[in-house]
C-alpha cells in the first residue's frame, strides 16, 4: 500500500461531489415516490416496521393486518380497494397502524 | 416400536441406508414404500429449490448438471431454517470447492450475486431520503456525516465479469462479458432487487459506508480514482440510503484517517 502525503479530500471537493449527486436527481425525485400503507398486507407479505436488523418481515399472521404496512407507491394507499370486513363494514387502507385485523 | 426423530432422519438423506424399520401409517399398518417416496420429495423440493435461487448457474452448467450438483450439496448442507426463502446460502461456498467445476472460476461468484439478488428481495422495507435532506447537511459536516443504507443493500465483489455474465444469462440482446474484474451492488428500489456494475472503489467506499464510517473515511476507502458523485448519485436515485447521521454516536477510532503513517 502506497504511503499517501497528499492531504485527505478537503470538505469542499466532498461538498462539490456531495451537490454534483444531488444535482443528478431529477427535480422531481427528490420526492419519496413510496408510502407506507398499513392494513392490506397480505399475511406473511408485510414489510418491516422494526427495520433493520430484526426477523419481524413476513410475520404477519392475518390478511389486512392492522399493523402491518407495505411499502406503495406514493399516493396510492388510500386508493386501495379492500374487501369487507366479516360483520360487512367496509375495510379501509391507512397510511397510520390500524386496530383492526390484530392477531389473536 | 417407535422410530426416533434420529434414525428417520439418518436415512432422509441418504438413500444408500435402509428404511427405518418400524414406519407405520395412519391406520398403524406398516407404512411399505412411504418412506421411500418422503425421502425423495425431499431432494426433489431442496432441488427445485435451488434451481428458482441459482436460475444463472442453472443455465451455465446446464439442467442435468445442475441437479446432480444440487443433489449433492443438498446432501452436505440441508436446510437449517424452515424457510425456504433463505436456502441455498453456503451454495457459493460449495461450487468454489467442488472438483469437477473448477475450470469455471466465475461460478461461485456468480452464485454469490444470485444469493445477494435474493436476500435483497427478502430484505427489510426501508423509505429512502429525500435528496434534500443531504442538501442541508452544511458543506463542514459532510465529512464526519454517516450514511445509514437500507437493508436491501448487497455489495457483490468478484475477480471476474460478474455482472457483464449475469445479464448476459438474464437478458436478450446483452453485450459478451467483458474480460475484466467487476464489482456490484445490489439496490431494490421498491420491490425489485437489480444489479448495478460499481466503477473503481466503489466496493471499497460502500463496505466502508456500511461499516459505518463516516463519509470522508468511506471516500479515502474508495482509493485515488474513486469518484463520489456517480455512487452517491445511484444511492440517492435508488432510495437507498435509509438515514443520515450527522455525528457519530457509533464513531469508530479504526474509521478516522490515518495520520500520514
Amino acid at each position: 500500500m502506497t504511503v499517501k502525503i497528499t492531504p485527505r479530500a478537503q470538505p469542499l471537493t466532498l461538498a462539490a461531489a456531495v451537490l454534483a449527486a444531488i444535482a443528478s436527481q431529477g427535480s422531481e425525485a427528490a420526492a419519496a415516490t413510496k408510502e407506507k400503507c398499513y392494513g392490506i398486507s397480505m399475511a406473511g407479505q408485510n414489510g418491516c416496521k422494526a427495520g433493520p436488523g430484526t426477523t419481524c418481515a413476513g410475520t404477519s399472521t392475518v390478511d389486512y393486518q392492522g399493523n402491518a404496512w407495505t411499502l406503495v407507491d406514493k399516493g396510492s394507499c388510500l386508493e386501495i380497494e379492500l374487501p369487507a370486513m366479516a360483520d360487512g363494514s367496509p375495510r379501509q387502507p391507512s397510511l397510520e397502524p390500524l386496530d383492526r385485523d390484530l392477531p389473536a | 416400536m417407535s422410530v426416533s426423530q434420529d434414525i428417520f432422519r439418518a436415512a432422509l438423506l441418504d438413500a444408500a441406508q435402509p428404511v427405518p424399520e418400524g414406519l407405520l401409517d395412519g391406520q398403524g399398518r406398516a407404512a411399505g414404500r412411504r418412506y421411500n417416496v418422503y425421502r425423495n420429495n425431499v431432494a426433489v423440493s431442496l432441488t427445485e429449490a435451488l434451481e428458482v435461487g441459482f436460475p444463472v448457474i442453472r443455465k451455465l452448467i446446464g439442467p442435468e448438471n445442475f441437479k446432480h450438483v444440487a443433489g449433492q450439496f443438498l446432501r452436505v448442507a440441508p436446510p437449517t431454517s424452515p424457510l425456504m426463502m433463505f436456502y441455498g446460502s453456503e451454495f457459493p461456498a460449495f461450487l468454489r470447492d467442488f472438483e469437477p467445476l473448477q475450470h469455471l472460476g466465475y461460478l461461485s461468484d456468480v452464485a454469490r450475486l444470485e444469493l445477494a439478488l435474493r436476500q435483497s428481495y427478502h430484505a427489510a422495507d426501508a423509505e429512502g431520503i429525500a435528496a434534500d435532506a443531504l442538501a442541508a447537511v452544511p458543506p463542514e459536516a459532510l465529512g464526519a456525516l454517516r450514511l445509514e443504507l437500507a437493508p436491501a443493500v448487497r455489495i457483490v465483489t468478484s475477480d471476474w465479469p460478474i455482472f457483464d455474465i449475469w445479464r448476459f444469462n438474464t437478458s436478450e440482446n446483452a453485450p459478451k462479458p467483458r474480460a475484466e474484474a467487476q464489482d456490484v451492488v445490489v439496490l431494490r428500489d421498491g420491490f425489485d432487487p437489480e444489479p448495478h456494475l460499481l466503477p473503481k472503489g466503489g466496493a471499497a467506499f460502500l463496505t466502508a459506508i456500511g461499516k459505518a464510517a463516516p463519509l470522508e473515511c468511506a471516500v479515502d476507502a474508495g482509493g485515488d480514482k474513486f469518484d463520489l458523485t456517480p455512487v452517491l448519485g445511484l444511492l440517492l436515485n435508488t432510495n437507498a440510503i435509509a438515514a443520515l447521521h450527522p455525528t457519530g454516536p457509533n464513531h469508530r477510532p479504526n474509521h478516522r484517517p490515518s495520520q500520514g503513517t
